[in-house]
């Protein structure tokens, strides 16, 4: 293969596995915390992305004023959600929240169906993004440079908030030990619906990125990125942020890379993410930055 | 400044607490002692709001003079009020550093300067801290992690600090030193609720003293008169 064949495989799958990233932690972090699989997760991505379709293409706000509202809309969905269908099993046994979750997760997907109709629908993609340009040889777009500095300054953003911040040291202690934090002061509910917020906006803005990448909108398209990035949060390490990005920029480029070298395996494309859970799961099931998780008192 | 009456506290199935009446003063070192069982840990844990379902009476009097009553709150809410609990077991967090303990100690709080001087504070309290203020919490030996956990519920600027068998585990030299630490922090005029079973080190430095068996007060009076009681003697002093 070419170099500059490479470069764009390679650009691409950076793209790519950043928004598996930026999907990924919120599943971790809602793990690291109340150690539930939030299977509505994916779903409030798709939310995100028809927010944006409805606001620029319906009604033709700017894209930029698109994201906020997208980012806006998908946050209290997501606190929503937590508010509903998981803070009343917060005593419950953890099997019923994960239930929950289920639940939750085919209510969006179906009442997404209903209101926004089972149709695909096209994105017409902003023109200024997709005027290709040449660097080094290599064809780029915008939005393939965009995608993947926009998540990286997101969590350069959400690491200096969880290691720097008041609210990030209540994170980091309530996953440790709920009732410790609670004598000291720290009001869990709400650090517990802050962590809901920030999975859900940078869900959002993957959903926007996505939508114009892959220029189409509908309900389901919530259901395999969730996957994936259910699977790049494990096999980067569930519970640990930088593990989450780790693990979607992984996965990002098995995928497009496995399709690069041996184009005859393009079928099995989606096949390679599981094949990638299952390894991580047999060879280290903490994941590649996962700690173990230790009750130590 | 505390007025438990007719506490009653069930935990996990088991009626922990029945009837008990625990009266505490503003600047006094009130302790509960008692064997394993004896309910002292589901008390203090149900006036820190930790054990839900508590019934009777619990009226806390602020600073301010407002009469609160605690029972049904949230521990969280507590410390807002100037309640702080150091938990059984110490409860160190431990992937943050000591200094980062300390910090969320002081979570209710947000001025800047005073946080920076309760952590010095601390630091003079329990010098070994200060030489590992970045370590973290889960390195330190048993007897520094009772000292952060200490340290760290005084981070809230309490005006009842309520301690929970702060000697567990710790050995004998390590028990003084935090005991002479609680004589310290009840000197500068903090209220203290301590739950012991080492009864002697206890009522040595207790103005009051309640006695719990299986649920309920069997005997009070000061720390120095339960000392020379002979059933306290028998039961808890070794004879």
């Amino acid at each position: 293969m070419e170099l500059n064949m490479f470069m764009q495989h390679f650009i691409n799958a950076l793209g790519l596995g950043s928004l598996y990233g930026l999907i990924a932690i919120g599943y971790t972090m809602v793990y690291g915390i109340l150690r539930l699989i939030n299977f509505a997760h994916g779903d409030i991505f798709m939310l995100g992305a028809y927010f944006v379709f409805f606001a620029t293409i319906q009604y033709k706000l700017p894209w930029a004023l698109g994201l906020i509202i997208a980012v806006a809309g998908a946050t209290l969905c997501g606190l929503l959600v937590d508010r509903i269908a998981y803070r009343p099993l917060r005593d419950a046994p953890r099997i019923s929240a994960l239930i929950s979750a289920i639940g939750v997760s085919f209510f969006i997907e179906n009442i997404s169906i209903v209101i926004f109709s089972g149709m695909p629908r096209p994105v017409v993609q902003p023109p200024a993004l997709m005027r290709a340009f040449s660097l080094g040889g290599v064809r780029l777009v915008p939005l393939g440079i965009m995608v993947p500095v926009i998540s990286f300054v997101l969590v350069g953003a959400l690491l200096w908030m969880v290691y720097r911040t008041k609210p990030g040291l209540a994170m980091r202690s309530i996953s440790h030990d709920i009732e410790t934090t609670r004598l000291m002061g720290v009001s869990v509910d709400r650090i517990i619906a802050l962590t809901f917020a920030i999975g859900s906006a940078l869900a959002a803005v993957a959903g926007v990125m996505w939508a114009l990448r892959y220029p189409r909108v509908e309900p389901l398209m919530g259901i395999m990125p969730g996957f994936k990035a259910f699977i790049a949060a494990v096999f980067g390490g569930i519970g640990s942020i930088p593990g989450a990005m780790l693990g979607g920029i992984s996965l990002g480029f098995v995928e497009i890379m496995s399709v690069a070298f041996f184009p005859d395996l393009s079928g099995f494309r989606d096949a390679f993410a599981f094949i990638l859970l299952i390894a991580i799961l047999l060879i280290k099931p903490t994941g590649l930055m996962g700690e173990k998780l230790e009750d130590k008192i | 400044m505390l007025e438990i009456k007719n506490l009653n506290v069930w935990y996990g199935g088991i009626h922990a607490v029945k009837d008990t009446s625990i009266s505490i003063k503003r600047g006094e070192i009130v302790t509960l002692i008692g064997a394993n069982g004896a309910g002292k840990s589901s008390a203090i844990r149900s006036i820190a709001g930790l054990v839900k379902g508590a019934k009777g009476s619990v009226t806390y009097t602020a600073r301010s003079g407002e009469s609160i009553s605690l029972l049904g709150k949230q521990p969280e809410v507590m410390v807002r009020l100037g309640i702080s609990l150091c938990p059984e077991g110490r409860r160190i967090l431990p992937h943050l550093s000591v200094e980062e303990n300390l910090m969320l100690g002081a979570y209710s709080r947000s001025d800047r300067d005073g946080i920076a001087r309760d952590i010095e504070y601390g630091y003079t309290l329990f010098p070994r801290l200060r030489e590992r203020r970045r370590q973290k919490g889960g390195t330190l030996s048993g007897g520094e992690q009772q000292m952060l956990s200490v340290a760290r519920a005084l981070m809230s600027h309490p005006d009842l600090l309520m301690l929970d068998e702060p000697s567990l585990g710790l050995a004998p030299i390590l028990v003084s030193e935090v005991f002479e630490v609680i004589k310290e922090i009840n000197r500068e005029g903090r209220t203290i609720l301590l739950v012991e079973q080492n009864a002697f080190a206890a009522l040595k430095i207790a103005h009051k003293a309640y006695v719990l068996e299986v649920g309920c007060v069997t005997l009070e009076g000061s720390g120095a008169e339960l000392l020379e009681n002979p059933k306290v003697k028998e039961a808890y002093l070794g004879g």
